[in-house]
């Protein structure tokens, strides 16, 4: 059983999001459904090489918590 | 950091077996937010599947009592819980075609009776654990595996029917509705008697290439919300605006006598007084003899 | 209510299923109408609400037996009553019961049939179903063949026992003659039945494994609400529970599993081989019976004895598991078995299977009503002519 792995999206400050990369399939729904486009997928691939998404601009989330509530397999929450 | 609801759910079994962008997490999602927010004793909750993409979903993965039994056959499973035990909040877990198609005599039944449990229904407009198939859920017209000329066979409207059999709340959102969708679940624990709550929710692997031709979970989510119609508009709207919509928002919600409570009224008045019925009827812990 | 004194009543055989089924401890019965079985239900109707259970009729068999089921793990002992018609539509529900090892009593009232047959005439056409009635090899069932209203007592207390003890679902086979008729039936004191329990786990969840298959020992059970985060499923799993089995590893787990489930009634040394037996010691011939016929055997046996006919009889009160060490050891000196039953032939082929070509088996079937005491003394006299 491999560790699970976190993934702080921004350095230094902590992050409004934070994406379980071993737990996202890749659907691609919180990067379609971010209101503010803050999310978008990044290099890093599932095991079926969908990619895995990162709050590229961090300065644009707002907590909304779109991400966490429709993502399926709870790879992505904001933080409280 | 871990994922809020996390504490509810097994994590070492994660990432589940379901397909990628599959709606049916999202349900989940919202009835654990629920749970969360009502402040439930997790411990207190029962929850029993049938079979179905939403039975492999809802019982494993939920670190909680769960049963997952027969097609159709959840809820007089639960109204058996239910009777013994009422101080457990006891859910449903089921489908479209698990309560609509082999299960619907215990749906009617079930919702007639008022037996106090709360059903989560996982519509997603067709059999998807075995492949493809047509759904009593699955519009007219639709090219499935089992309807490969064309599905001739009109749909049921599972809210509708939990209405006429005298449910005490009835409810329909889709996955793009999440938060209304955890609302709803959340009083549908509230209530006392039989609370159905369906969740119409996205198959991209087949209702979406099938119905809809996308197998994108995003498409299929804008898909419902462009084609949702509340209840207050769809009072003002023809039957023929509706064709092809989903009407969503809270159908029902009224009190009745539920069941459980009815057995405890009816059996008390025989029984001795001062006997707690739930206690009788269970066999305590630590009993090496029945109580008599 | 405490019967402080044996209890000496004049009683339909369904009524006194019901009784047993109080004093065993059932505090939940589901059920449906049907003939010749709805006395049971009637009787609970009257008298589960006296001692604090639940009775309901649900809408159809399915939903009595998957509703007992729910009951079972909510900690109450859960009963249904039906015939043929009905047992057969139950069958995928004792198929979860067995797989989920849920204690859990059917009493299956049979009847003519296939189908609709002829719902107030009896038979004994169910008795194979009874154990391979579900699909998928689930052969752990417990069968008892009752043969007067007294054993409709008496094997009901003990059908709940035995699905207690080996959680699995224990079927009272009785027929239209046990449990339609009227005769005395002595009901003791509630302090002088044995009643027994299923094995609760330790009061702490914590360590406790529901799923870990050790051989021989039979898990215990917690009941729904305990806050055991059981996982119960009739699906095949690990020791862990889990279900996403490699496919390779899938056979050997399932034999294992299925092996277990079947093992822990296996008649072995085990109380269960219950067989009843009359002149055996020194008959030449022996009449082999269950249930209502075995009436007219004892009758004919004690007839024929009169006349000097070294016959006997052996009746089997555990149809499953069939108890073949009793019965091959009661048929050790026999040269001439006759089975007796009310139906085409269904014991008869376990029998002619524990004998082998040592013995004659002849097989009187008849279907639709008790055989006579004429006609069985036919057969003797045919056998020693």
């Amino acid at each position: 059983m491999e560790p699970m792995t976190e993934t702080c999206e921004t350095i230094p400050v902590q992050s409004n999001v934070i994406v379980i990369d071993r737990l996202c399939k890749g659907c691609g729904i919180c990067v379609d459904f971010c209101p503010t486009k803050a999310l978008k997928g990044s290099n890093k691939l599932t095991p079926l090489g969908s990619p895995i998404p990162t709050l590229e601009r961090p300065e644009n989330c707002v907590k909304c918590e779109i991400c966490e509530m429709l993502c399926p397999d709870y790879a992505i929450f904001v933080v409280k | 950091m871990k994922h809020p609801l996390m504490k509810y759910l097994r994590e070492d079994w994660f990432p589940t077996v379901l397909c990628a962008g599959c709606g049916d997490g999202t349900v989940l999602q919202c009835m654990l937010r629920a749970i969360d927010e009502k402040n439930l004793d997790i411990s207190q909750v029962v929850f029993v599947a049938g079979i179905g993409c939403h039975a492999r979903l809802g019982t494993g993965y939920i670190a909680a009592d769960s049963m997952w039994t027969l097609h159709g056959r959840a809820m007089p499973i639960a109204t058996g819980i239910k009777l013994v035990n009422s101080n457990l909040h006891v859910v449903v877990l089921t489908g479209d075609g698990d309560c609509g198609a082999i299960g619907l005599s215990h749906f009617v039944h079930a919702a007639r009776r008022n037996i106090g449990i709360v059903t989560v229904c996982f519509n997603n407009g067709i059999y998807g654990m075995t492949g493809g198939q047509v759904a009593p859920t699955t519009p007219k017209g639709t090219y499935t595996k089992a309807t490969p000329y064309g599905n001739l066979e009109p749909t049921l409207d599972l809210c509708s029917l939990a209405q006429t059999a005298g449910a005490t709340y009835v409810a329909r959102w889709t996955t793009a509705h999440p938060r209304q969708l955890t609302k709803s679940i959340k009083r549908a624990f509230e209530k006392k008697g039989f609370s159905f709550v369906e969740a119409v929710t996205q198959c991209p692997t087949y209702y979406g290439r099938y119905a809809l031709g996308t197998t994108s979970p995003s498409e299929m989510l804008r898909w419902f919300l462009r084609n949702s119609v509340t209840v207050e508009r769809a009072k003002n709207l023809g039957q023929d605006d509706l064709i092809g919509k989903i009407t969503i928002g809270e159908f029902v919600d009224v009190e009745k006598p539920e069941l459980a409570n009815e057995y405890r009224l009816q059996t008390a008045a025989k029984t001795q007084p001062h006997k707690d019925v739930n206690e009788t009827i269970r066999q305590s812990p630590n009993d090496a003899t029945t109580p008599r | 209510m405490a019967d402080h004194h044996r209890r000496h009543s004049l009683m339909q055989g369904s009524e006194a299923c019901a009784e047993g089924a109080i004093l065993a401890g059932c505090r939940y019965f589901a059920g449906y109408p049907i003939t010749p079985a709805t006395e049971i239900a009637e009787a609970l109707a009257m008298k589960m609400p006296e001692v604090g259970g639940i009775f309901i009729q649900m809408e159809d068999e399915i939903a009595s037996i998957t509703s007992v089921i729910g009951a079972s793990w909510a900690g109450a002992k859960a009963m249904t009553a039906t015939s043929g018609p009905g047992f057969s539509l139950m069958q995928e529900g004792i198929g979860l019961a067995v797989m989920t090892e849920t204690p859990c009593v059917i009493v299956d009232v049979q009847r003519l049939g296939p189908c609709q047959g002829f719902a107030t005439v009896p038979m004994q056409g169910d008795v194979m179903q009874a154990r391979w009635g579900s699909h998928g090899d689930s052969r752990s069932t417990i069968c008892l063949a009752p043969a007067s209203p007294q054993e409709m007592f008496d094997l009901t207390v003990e059908a709940f026992n035995l699905s207690e003890h080996f959680r699995t679902p224990a079927i009272v086979l009785s027929d239209e003659i046990v449990a339609h008729m009227r005769e005395r039936v002595i009901i003791p004191p509630a302090e002088e039945l044995a009643i027994e329990n299923r094995k609760r786990p330790p009061p702490s969840a914590e360590g406790f494994n529901m799923h870990r298959l050790t051989p021989g020992v039979v898990t215990p059970m917690p009941a729904l609400g305990m806050g055991y985060k059981m996982n119960i499923m009739g699906h095949l799993r690990t020791d862990e529970g889990r279900v996403n089995i490699p496919p390779q590893e899938v056979p050997q787990l399932a034999f294992r599993l299925l092996s277990h489930l079947s093992k822990k009634v296996s008649p072995s040394g085990w109380k269960t081989q219950r067989v009843k037996t009359l002149f055996t010691e020194d008959s030449e011939i022996l009449f082999v019976s269950y249930g209502s016929p075995s009436r007219t055997v004892e009758s004919a046996v004690k007839q024929a004895r009169k006349a000097g006919i070294k016959v006997g009889c052996v009746r089997l009160v555990t149809l499953w598991p069939f108890p073949e060490d009793e019965l091959k050891k009661t048929l050790e000196d026999v040269e001439n078995v006759i089975v007796v039953e009310m139906n085409l032939g269904q014991i008869v082929e376990k029998v002619k299977e524990l004998v082998r070509d040592r013995v004659k088996v002849t097989h009187v079937p008849k279907v639709g009503d008790l055989h006579t005491t004429e006609e069985l003394l036919d057969y003797v006299k045919g056998t020693t002519r």
